[in-house]
């Protein structure tokens, strides 16, 4: 038993090391994108946005089109009619239409990959990500974002959602030293320019979009938990068994 | 044949005694088995050796499958992983078990080092099992170490520069054996093949062998129990320990048991939380390694991350270098610097089980540490704990002898 509460014990301090490790990393907070990895409709649509407004300069050059249309439930003819405008077999994995040495010569560097993204930024980033640019005449797109400042991807999704200007609110610091510190934190957008999607429309636009990118990070994930369940299931038995072989080898030990 | 049998008569005693008459298979089970006796009052801390033992199998056979597809080439390592995560069957499955299956290693070891500590388990006569496991140890780190840069992401790539530059801080020699650890000027594509050399050939194979000296040590001196009584100082009429029961049935069936509850946990990290919030995969390495790009945060795997603390807690390189290499180092004069008559913390006094509960503690906060930014306030925490680490070890001649011990009892202590 003494084994045991001392198990407890350290199960508690990594447990207050855990929550002391989720304060640390709050920092800029996100809002969530709440997004819903089992909705077939949802991941639809992300796809055709993903395609119709990705694509053209991001690649997402590990996954195969048949891979999406077996798990989104599209037959060959819906992946070409919908998905498929630079491609011809739907072996083929999802190629940026823009050539990557003329996008790094562009923009500065080439678009990243979105492969894997949501799982290296997380979903919650790229949904914040969308939904950030705001107006800002200094910048060579018109444009800058909240959540990665300095971008030099222009505001793509501009005719969907319009324009907004982001205010700050100012905040000067009092150094030791007598100098100031200026910082600047956001507090809203105000929308300037409406786009074809008033606000709710646009985000679940993105939200959609996100949960797309999540699904293509990771396709295997529904999968692997679905099968997960039975694994451990059939633990389970083969533990019992094991627990009654156990007893029943033991038994006479005195 | 009719003329040989009339000469030697017909062979007696059937296939197993064809086969002992030209291998000791028989007496080998019976040495290492069925007649190997451990004492039956073995408690949870006992399973880790042979969960160590599954992961090493877990391991070895992904590790065989995963290199049917990986290209160990910078230009393509990182494309084969995600290959195999998308397009190989069962690659997923294959890939997430390995990769779970490094860290589950550290955690199975950490604690079965920790079973050694508890219940005195490297005091003689069983120094040199200890000094042999903490040369798989090791191995094991150079293994962990040598693995993480194969997906060839962000941190394989950033963790792997941090790391082998270190040894740069050693003077004179340093910079040259920079150079030849990663074959070149930087990590680079020559750095990557021979860290594949390395994981997939030279540390396996010395794990295996080193593995087999460890349980040969210990099946000649026998394993210790949570009293630390010595079982065969007590025998029956028959020769066999009183206190022992043998390996097979008694304890493979109850180490069975084990191995289902650690499949239970390892399976629900694989299939439910392969990254385990970006400790077992860091979500830096979703990104290629760019060499242009440092991530905004570099951290060394988990595992790593108590050494890192302790190196990072030092202002000067060499220095940092030095206390994180004795850090690794010190474990192994465990059978020396501790000086208790008893072996089991049952029997020991208050100040060798508040040492223990301290360095334990320390152990976990800087390993947490070490994830964590260098801010001036968590590096001062890793100050203070790098001190008790040290103390720990060091102060232990000294309160060890002072500390008050229990009479250990004859026999062990067993409620059946």
């Amino acid at each position: 038993m003494d084994k045991l509460r001392a198990l407890g014990r350290l199960v508690v301090l990594a447990a207050i090391l855990a929550a002391a490790q989720a304060h640390a990393s709050a920092g800029a907070a996100l809002e969530k994108a709440h997004i819903d990895p089992g909705n077939i409709a949802s991941l639809q649509r992300g796809a055709s946005n993903f395609m119709n407004y990705c694509s053209g300069c991001h690649s997402a050059r590990y996954v195969r089109f048949n891979t999406i249309g077996k798990y989104l439930g599209l037959s060959e003819e819906e992946l070409v009619d919908n998905l498929m405008f630079n491609a011809e077999k739907t072996f083929e994995t999802i190629q940026a239409s823009m050539p990557e040495n003329d996008a790094a010569r562009w923009y500065g560097k080439a678009p990243p990959d979105m492969s894997l993204m949501a799982r290296a930024k997380g979903a919650d980033y790229i949904y914040n990500f969308l939904k950030g640019f705001y107006l800002d005449p200094d910048s060579p797109t018109g444009v800058d974002n909240t959540v990665l400042a300095g971008t030099s991807m222009p505001h793509v999704l501009w005719e969907l959602q319009g324009y907004q200007k982001a205010h700050f609110s100012e905040h000067v610091e009092t150094n030791t030293d007598g100098s100031t510190t200026t910082t600047h934190e956001f507090d809203e957008f105000e929308l300037v320019s409406s786009g074809k999607l008033d606000a709710k429309e646009y985000e679940s636009f993105v939200r959609d979009t996100v949960n797309f990118l999540a699904y293509i990070a990771e396709p295997i994930r529904a999968e692997r938990r679905k099968l997960g369940t039975w694994v451990l299931i059939y633990l389970v038995v083969f533990l019992i068994i094991a627990r009654m072989l156990k007893k029943q080898i033991w038994k006479d030990v005195k | 044949m009719a003329r040989i049998e009339a000469e030697v008569g017909k062979p007696q005693g059937g296939f197993m005694k064809w086969i002992d008459d030209r291998f000791p298979f028989t007496s080998t089970m019976k040495y290492h088995a069925t007649e190997y006796y451990a004492s039956k009052n073995f408690n949870f801390w006992y399973v880790f050796g042979v969960l160590a033992m599954v992961v090493l199998v877990i391991q070895l056979v992904t590790g065989v499958f995963l290199t049917m597809n990986y290209k160990p080439a910078a230009a393509e390592a990182f494309a084969s992983v995600e290959y195999i995560m998308r397009d190989v069957e069962w690659g997923w499955l294959i890939r997430y078990m390995h990769s779970t299956g490094a860290s589950f290693f550290f955690i199975v070891v950490y604690l079965h080092m920790f079973r050694a500590m508890l219940y005195g388990s490297y005091k003689k006569p069983r120094e040199l099992i200890w000094i042999i496991g903490m040369l798989i140890f090791f191995v094991l780190m150079a293994e962990g170490f040598a693995g993480y840069l194969l997906p060839w992401g962000q941190m394989s790539y950033w963790g792997a520069q941090v790391i082998i530059s270190l040894f740069g801080a050693i003077p004179g020699i340093g910079e040259g054996l920079v150079e030849i650890i990663r074959g070149d000027y930087s990590i680079s594509d020559i750095t990557l093949n021979r860290f594949f050399a390395l994981h997939v050939i030279v540390l396996p194979l010395s794990l295996i062998g080193l593995i087999f000296v460890h349980i040969v040590a210990l099946h000649e001196v026998g394993s210790n129990n949570p009293d630390g009584v010595e079982i065969k100082q007590n025998k029956g009429a028959d020769g066999v320990p009183l206190d022992g029961v043998a390996f097979h049935p008694y304890h493979t069936s109850k180490d069975l048991v084990a191995i289902i509850v650690f499949l239970m946990l390892f399976s629900a990290v694989v299939f439910f939380a392969p990254d385990m919030g970006g400790y077992f995969l860091e979500h830096a390495n979703f990104e290629p390694a760019n060499l242009t790009a440092t991530p905004e945060h570099i951290a060394p795997v988990w595992y790593f991350t108590p050494f890192y603390a302790i190196l990072r807690a030092v202002p000067d390189k060499l220095w940092g270098f030095i206390l994180f290499g004795t850090a690794v180092l010190l474990p192994v004069f465990l059978p020396w610097l501790d000086r208790a008559r008893v072996k089991s913390i049952r029997y020991r006094g208050w100040i060798y089980k508040s040492a223990l509960s301290i360095f334990v503690v320390t152990f976990l906060s800087l390993g947490w540490l070490g994830t964590q930014p260098a801010e001036p306030i968590y590096v001062l925490a890793a100050r203070i704990f790098s001190v008790l680490y040290f103390a720990f070890f060091l102060l232990m001649p000294y309160y060890t002898t002072v500390d008050k011990t229990k009479p250990v009892p004859e026999r062990v202590v067993y409620h059946g």
